[in-house]
């Protein structure tokens, strides 16, 4: 038996683990797959929607800048084209034509200038005191007077401030000279410092030899150097169409991502860089990724406790599915033991009852001997009578007891007859008489004559109401008490009711000693059956059998069976 | 009134025997047969039984089959069902074939000898009126 629980209990673990597993295998692997594949592919859109829009951004405004320039060339050109050398040399002259400009475009331009082919700055109208000014040596004159126009990287000057210079060359009168306009470094930073993104985002122009052409003051904490190669690396690239922007990811010395997007410039000597964190670039896409992670952690949880939960109710129902099954197998084999008993017992009770019949008929005879003359003087004639009639009366003893067990271990039989009830129910109470008699029960019966003949199975009622009454002397075995049984006409039903005063049934089991092998008898004594066999047959009469009772008072069960129609008629003709 | 001659017909023979010795001191004539087939082969030459006090239960021919055979052959005869309890139902299925009524075994004796004076009366009554039908019958063809 240990050995058949450890089984048992084995087998429910490991039913147990196996559910648990297969629901979590079942439902992690399709939530894992989705999820990650939805965010693969959420990022890889993402990401290509944050590079569009970088590239879109980075090519606008190197576009706008190039723009600028381009203006600000046409502008001097025009002036150089327009005035010619002699009227620009005229200092007033030039004043006036810088504050038209600046008129019209702003304080985008700081100051003009006009410079002979030596160098030397003739004219001057702007801020500082440039007039006279000696440019041979600087960088910007050398490579402006080679060229026709030419626009400067940013760089400190006589002034001292960092500026750029648009340089014009026009060479219609007595040789070369030269237009130039300085342009206003803060307002052109600010062409730039205007592309801002995000915490992080920022952007900035560096020459060809890795100069910052801009000052990337807002932001002064972002690595500059971490970004060198790249720089490098995309200088080293040159464009092929203006409108070509590169976009590269890359480790800082924080080993942080930073996207770098990058679009020439100024025919390819400046780089407009625009730089920003990738987690900063990608923040929306950060927080999607936690929610996601969240919400499936979440689903990952409510799986498993579903999956433990789950399994556990199944194993739950499976071990009580399991341990009713077994019980009542254990029931049916005592019910069929049971039954087999009763067969044996009417067999045992039919073969004794020839033998009881002959025994009978013998002491008759022998009191038929002894009314003879010749016995009548024996003394001890009276003790002859006393014993002959005490072996008749314990014969017709035996015959009782043997037709009663034939008569409740035959099979059932179903023959619908017309049967009166109250002779019935007189039978069967003639029958608990003595039991009752032992258990100190007084049976009080109400039957009266007038009931309609009901048209059913003898038998089967019989088996109804023996069980009835044994059920009610059984409640009132110890104690004693009283059994009584009415019957009574209701509409078309008639009501037998059969009350004990005994202990009653508790409320929790009232509703289920229909139940088949319900019994609070112990183990051997009762096969439960008696009461659902009971309520099978009178249901399948078309009555009810309904019960109530309370504990320490006592129970009645009530049947009602119905009464058939046009049997009425029939049995009064009867 | 002759006394009625009575047939006990059953397979146990101490029971039969016994009952017989009962019923003949009662002032009956009693005849004996162990089965239903013995019963008939005597009837065939004793037409004058009045009853057959007839178990169910036999082995061979049982009491139900030998009532039929009998009631046939001799529908005046009365015939009272002898049984157990058990086979009450036989015994009724028995009165629907002619018998006279059922016992039940043990029997009482005076219960049986009240059924057998009854059977008998009912026996001899249903001869007379047969009896009497032949003689109006002759007298009318004599032209009385």
């Amino acid at each position: 038996m240990t050995k058949n629980n450890q089984l048992a209990d084995h087998y429910f673990r490991s039913l147990n683990r196996n559910i648990i597993l297969i629901i979590i295998i079942v439902s992690v692997i399709p939530l894992i797959l989705v999820s990650s594949t939805i965010y693969y592919q959420f990022r890889v859109a993402y990401h290509e929607k944050v590079y569009d829009h970088l590239r879109e951004l980075v090519n606008s405004h190197s576009q706008n800048i190039d723009h600028f320039l381009q203006e600000k060339l046409s502008d001097i050109r025009f002036l150089s084209d327009i005035c010619g050398r002699g009227k620009l040399e005229d200092e007033p002259f030039l004043q006036e034509r810088l504050a038209a400009l600046q008129k019209d475009f702003g304080r985008d331009f700081v100051d003009l200038g006009v410079i002979n082919a030596d160098g030397v700055q003739i004219a001057y109208a702007g801020p500082f005191k440039l007039a006279r000014a000696d440019y041979s040596d600087a960088e910007w004159f050398r490579k402006a007077i080679q060229s026709e126009y030419f626009i400067s990287d940013v760089f400190l000057g006589l002034r001292g401030l960092p500026h750029f210079i648009i340089a014009v060359r026009n060479s219609r009168e007595d040789g070369h000279w030269i237009l130039r306009a300085t342009i206003d470094f803060v307002r052109f930073t600010t062409l730039v410092e205007n592309i801002r993104l995000g915490q992080t985002g920022f952007a900035f122009i560096l020459n060809n030899k890795e100069k910052l052409q801009t000052t990337p003051m807002t932001r002064p904490s972002i690595d500059m150097i971490a970004g060198k190669t790249i720089y490098a690396e995309f200088l080293a690239k040159p464009s092929v169409s203006p409108s070509e922007v590169r976009i590269a990811v890359k480790s800082d010395s924080s080993q942080q991502e930073n996207i770098y997007v990058a679009a020439f410039l100024k025919y390819g000597d400046w780089l407009l860089v625009y730089q920003q964190r990738a987690a900063d670039a990608f923040a929306d896409l950060g927080k999607t990724f936690k929610i996601t992670t969240v919400l499936m952690f979440a689903g990952l949880l409510g799986i498993i406790m579903m999956a433990f939960t789950l399994s556990r109710q199944i194993v739950k129902r499976v071990t009580k599915a399991d341990e009713e099954k077994q019980m009542m197998s254990k029931k049916v084999v005592e019910a069929g033991k049971l039954a087999s008993v009763g067969e044996l017992a009417a067999g045992i009770a039919h073969e004794i009852n020839n033998p009881v019949a002959i025994m009978v008929e013998e002491a008759g005879w022998m009191g038929d001997l002894l009314e003879e003359e010749e016995f009548h003087e024996s003394e001890n004639l009276a003790e002859f009578v006393r014993a002959i009639e005490q072996i008749q009366t314990q014969g017709k003893r035996c015959k009782e007891i043997t037709h009663k067990l034939l008569s409740f271990a035959r099979q059932t039989d179903t023959t619908v007859q017309d049967i009166h009830i109250k002779e019935l129910l007189e039978e069967l109470v003639a029958l608990s008489t003595q039991r009752a008699k032992y258990s100190m029960v007084e049976i009080q019966t109400d039957f009266p004559d007038d009931l309609p003949f009901l048209k059913e199975s003898v038998s089967e009622l019989q088996q109804v109401f023996f069980n009835l009454i044994n059920n009610a002397l059984d409640a009132m075995e110890n104690d004693g008490g009283t059994l009584t049984i009415s019957s009574r006409r209701k509409e078309n039903y008639i009501i037998i009711k059969v009350s004990d005063t005994g202990k009653g049934i508790p409320e929790v089991n009232l509703g289920r000693i229909f139940d088949p092998f319900f019994t609070t008898k112990p183990v051997g004594k009762g096969t439960g059956l008696g009461l659902s066999i009971c309520y099978g047959i009178i249901d399948k009469m078309g009555g009810k059998l309904e019960v109530e009772s309370t504990v320490g008072t006592g129970t009645t069960f009530l049947v009602s069976i119905p009464i058939k129609e046009n049997s009425d008629g029939l049995q009064i003709e009867m | 009134m002759t006394p009625p001659l009575v047939m006990l017909v059953d397979d146990e023979a101490p029971f039969v025997e016994t009952m017989a010795k009962r019923l003949g001191k009662r002032d009956l004539n009693v005849i004996l047969a162990f089965s239903g087939q013995e019963a008939l082969e005597i009837l065939d030459n004793q037409r004058n039984v009045d009853v057959v006090i007839l178990d169910v239960k036999m082995p061979g021919m049982d009491g139900i089959e030998t009532l039929k055979n009998m009631k046939s052959a001799y529908p005046l005869i009365e015939v009272v069902m002898l049984t157990a309890h058990a086979t009450v139902e036989s015994a009724i299925e028995g009165m629907r074939f002619g018998a006279f009524d059922y016992l039940m075994k043990p029997c009482d004796m005076e219960q049986l000898m009240g059924k057998v004076n009854e059977a008998t009366r009912k026996k001899r009554d249903h001869e007379e009126k047969i009896r009497e039908a032949h003689v109006k019958e002759i007298l009318a063809k004599r032209g009385f």
